[in-house]
């Protein structure tokens, strides 16, 4: 047997305080799909970023095809054949396509681009994916999806031979995510090398033929055959500990109703919204991205301004518009976007988490009482286990997990009586998710009515009461917890007309199933 | 150990350089180390100093004011049209910081409700307030027939000049308001991210319109006192202070993208840019080569900056 097409021999790499990569070797052979799973702070990122030049290692090397090879620039990275597809891509939103795609060696003559000739090689770059788009499009008006296309037919067009792709399913569609691995396989079948880094168990045994498992910046296993490796194993390598149960559901009482939206109308909604969460309640939000659950959330909490209908939290009713009132009233949001909505990346943990309440520890509403605002900020710290160094470390060096704990925190100082969260688990590793979902239900357990926006089906039926469902800007169903099954969420949350989508759909999550349980 | 030099390089790095400059300077430019000499070094930067107080609030709220320079102009021959106009000294200092006060909440509307970009919208307005100040003055200076009011910029308080206590006065309450109110950590919240401080439930246009309403009043208060100084208002003056203010605020740490800024830094950024004038003052070096010096410091700070925010790769 020959050896793997790209090797890593012995990585190490520590940052002050962090050894984020200790003594990492493993290989990836040409022509497979190896997935690169772990907490986060497992050394994914920074393995990624090795590999393509952005750090060099401490200790160790990367073989291409027996070469040692390192690489001291993303450009040589690059020229060696190395493409990593990020979260955030990297394209320039005012350019069309074909630019994009040639960016840095586009076709030209003396310095004048040759139009015809570079729409030309575009299109036949995305024609090798299976992609039709025309290529003076500007990215700006592309889909999620389409951009990701764009991103990996402009690695293809360097002539990458290794392919990364970070956590790429992450703010795709199911119909989206289908097609992407349609041209991963694709991509396999041309016997390039893939590594694909993913927290969803579920891609990873619909998608990968081996797979690499990280914790701690060491490498715990590497497994080349996937068949008969159930989720709950590899969760258990990832985390260290046994995932019996990720969910814990137990049911609670409800009391009477916490949030009232009647009528709601505007901007992202084709039809009036109208439901109820009791106290005690956890209600879920179902939909593809685009079917307007961002939109809802962000009318009920008035950060965009509702034309019409009525919302009311413990019965009274919110009056005037914009968060300021919502918060009054007892509402709080947890945004989706964390870094662009939730949080102030350059101030402190304290900052951050006294961001709605400090008006509270402030004399006269004045000068604000530091021994308090410390006080409170160390309490919930304290309360959410919040891992960070210093209180006024700044927000921007903690994980996915504890941020999303500091924007939660930042509500329990206040009176809030209704939580709207927005994707509270996106991108957090699996040890934090269950943190979070323990902070739920016991604030539910405390009467708070709670409501979810989620796209992760097995999270929804995983620890909500009840499910709304969303489609193309309405509530097309509100199904209790027994009556949620993944097929019929999934039937109601996709366009009607899209019964092949619907089945894609399916085959992506069928495996999940143990998971949700 | 690394650590902690770098802990102390990013809370003091600019001071130390100030303190270095100031011992190497005192050491070899003659005539430096004097009382004589450092009451005309704070007196030459009282004005930038006044106003970087505010500039650090719009810089740390993610904005800039280019209209300052124009309104320190404008109000100082408002304030001396309204006291020969009328013969009360009191009316025309009255009149004129509220002028600056009225074109800083003009600057706020526009900003933060009429949803322009801050460099158009104060540098509309620094041409207007420029235009209505030799409007006002007929484009000539104006001279003040009070002698009291002379004495606002002209006086001085147990040896230090009056100016200079103004501006010692600004850091302090400005220093303070920054840090301990919650008007001043809103407007670094609203530097840092202007979308997560509006869904945490800050007034984020209010809190704009405040910081540029400051920021007119203290450049109003300015153009007075340096009015007092030249005992006249002059319509020409102050040409490119605005440049000199922010200069002096990315000199002391402040972020030009906002969410960062301290008043130690800025005070310390105002320190450096007065030592370096005048010590090339004492030395003689000809106008024209100052601007040298003057630029290079600029990008030399900015680096320095830049390698403090470098990823701990």
């Amino acid at each position: 047997m020959t050896p793997p097409y790209l090797q890593f021999e012995s990585l190490v790499k520590a940052f002050p305080g962090v050894r984020a990569l200790d003594h990492v070797s493993f290989g990836v052979a040409a022509g497979s799909i190896h997935a690169l799973i772990g907490e986060n702070g497992a050394g994914k990122s920074t393995l990624l970023k090795i590999l393509s030049g952005v750090y060099r290692p401490d200790d160790g090397r990367v073989r291409l095809g027996g070469e040692p090879r390192l690489f001291g620039s993303t450009a040589a990275a690059i020229a060696a054949g190395i493409a990593v597809i990020y979260q955030e891509l990297h394209l320039v939103p005012e350019l069309s396509v074909a630019e994009n795609l040639f960016l840095g060696h586009l076709h030209q003559r003396c310095g004048w681009v040759l139009r015809r000739r570079l729409l030309e090689a575009a299109r036949r770059q995305l024609l090798e994916l299976g992609e039709d788009f025309d290529p003076s499009t500007k990215v700006g008006r592309l889909s999620i999806g389409q951009r990701q296309m764009v991103e990996i037919a402009k690695a293809l067009a360097r002539g990458a031979k290794v392919i990364a792709f970070d956590e790429p399913t992450s703010s795709l569609s199911h119909r989206e995510v289908e097609q992407l691995f349609a041209t991963v396989r694709r991509l396999k079948g041309q016997g390039r090398v893939l590594l694909y880094v993913s927290h969803r168990m579920e891609e990873i045994s619909e998608l990968c033929d081996a797979v690499t498992v990280l914790r701690d910046g060491r490498h715990v296993e590497t497994l080349t055959s996937l068949t008969g490796v159930t989720h709950d194993r590899l969760v258990e390598r990832m985390v260290g500990r046994p995932m019996s149960d990720l969910f814990r559901y137990t049911p609670r009482p409800h009391g009477p109703p916490a949030l009232e939206v009647e009528g709601l109308e505007g901007p992202g909604l084709t039809a009036p919204a109208s439901f109820v969460v009791a106290q005690g309640e956890i209600v879920g939000v179902f939909g593809l991205v685009g079917a307007g659950r961002t939109e809802l959330l962000k009318l009920i909490y008035g950060a965009t301004r509702a034309t019409r209908g009525r919302v009311q939290v413990h019965g009274r009713l919110l009056v005037g518009h914009g968060p300021r009132a919502a918060i009054r009233r007892g509402l709080m949001l947890c945004p989706e976007d964390r870094k662009a909505e939730g949080l102030i990346p350059t101030r402190s943990v304290l900052e951050n988490l006294n961001l709605s309440g400090r008006r509270h520890f402030s004399r006269l509403g004045l000068i604000i009482d530091e021994r308090r605002e410390r006080r409170s900020a160390q309490a919930q710290v304290d309360r959410l286990e919040i891992r960070t160094p210093a209180l006024a470390e700044p927000v921007l060096h903690l994980s996915g997990g504890n941020q999303q704990k500091v924007i939660l925190g930042r509500w329990l100082s206040e009176d809030i009586r209704v939580l709207l969260m927005d994707e509270p688990t996106r991108g957090i590793d699996v040890g934090a998710k269950s943190e979070i979902y323990g902070l739920i239900y016991e604030l539910a357990r405390q009467g708070f009515g709670v409501l979810v926006v989620s796209s992760e089906l097995p999270e929804v039926l995983g620890i909500c009461d009840r499910i709304l469902v969303m489609r193309h800007g309405r509530i097309v169903a509100a199904l209790p917890r027994s009556g949620a099954t993944e097929e019929r969420l999934l039937k109601l949350a996709l366009p009607a007309s899209g019964g092949a989508a619907g089945n894609g759909g399916d085959s992506v999550k069928n495996d999940n199933r143990n998971m949700a349980v | 150990m690394t650590r902690v030099l770098k802990h102390l390089w990013d809370s003091t790095g600019m001071l130390l350089v100030f303190v270095g400059l100031f011992v190497g300077t005192s050491v070899f430019v003659p005539n430096f180390f004097s009382w004589v000499n450092m009451q005309g070094l704070s007196l030459s930067v009282a004005t930038v100093g006044i106003i970087a107080c505010t500039m650090l609030f719009c810089l740390a709220s993610g904005d800039f004011d280019l209209s300052v320079g124009s309104v320190v102009a404008m109000t100082g021959v408002l304030t001396a049209v309204v006291i020969n106009a009328s013969g009360s000294v009191l009316l025309g200092v009255v009149a004129g910081v509220c002028a600056g006060g009225l074109v800083g909440v003009v600057n706020g509307i526009a900003i933060a409700q009429l949803g322009i970009n801050a460099l158009i919208a104060t540098l509309a307005t620094m041409q207007i307030v420029r235009g209505l100040g030799f409007i006002f003055s007929k484009g000539v200076a104006v001279g003040v027939s009070q002698p009291n009011f002379y004495l606002l910029g002209n006086s001085s308080l147990g040896g230090i000049p009056t100016p200079v206590w103004i501006m010692i006065g600004c850091f302090l309450v400005f220093g303070l308001v920054l840090n301990k109110t919650t008007f001043g950590r809103n407007t670094l919240a609203i530097g840092g991210n202007r979308e997560a401080a509006r869904l945490a439930g800050i007034a984020v246009p209010r809190s704009k319109i405040t910081i540029f309403a400051l920021q007119g009043l203290i450049a109003g208060l300015a153009g007075v006192v340096l009015a007092s100084r030249m005992t006249s208002g002059q319509p020409n003056t102050a040409q490119g202070l605005e440049l000199q203010v922010i200069s002096a605020c990315v000199l002391g740490g402040v972020s030009l993208t906002g969410g960062v800024g301290t008043m130690t830094g800025v005070i310390v950024g105002v320190l450096i840019m007065g030592t370096v004038e005048n010590a090339m003052n004492l030395l003689n070096v000809p106008t024209f080569y100052q601007y040298l010096p003057r630029g290079g410091i600029l990008l030399v700070a900015v680096l320095l900056d830049r390698l403090k925010q470098r990823p701990r790769a």
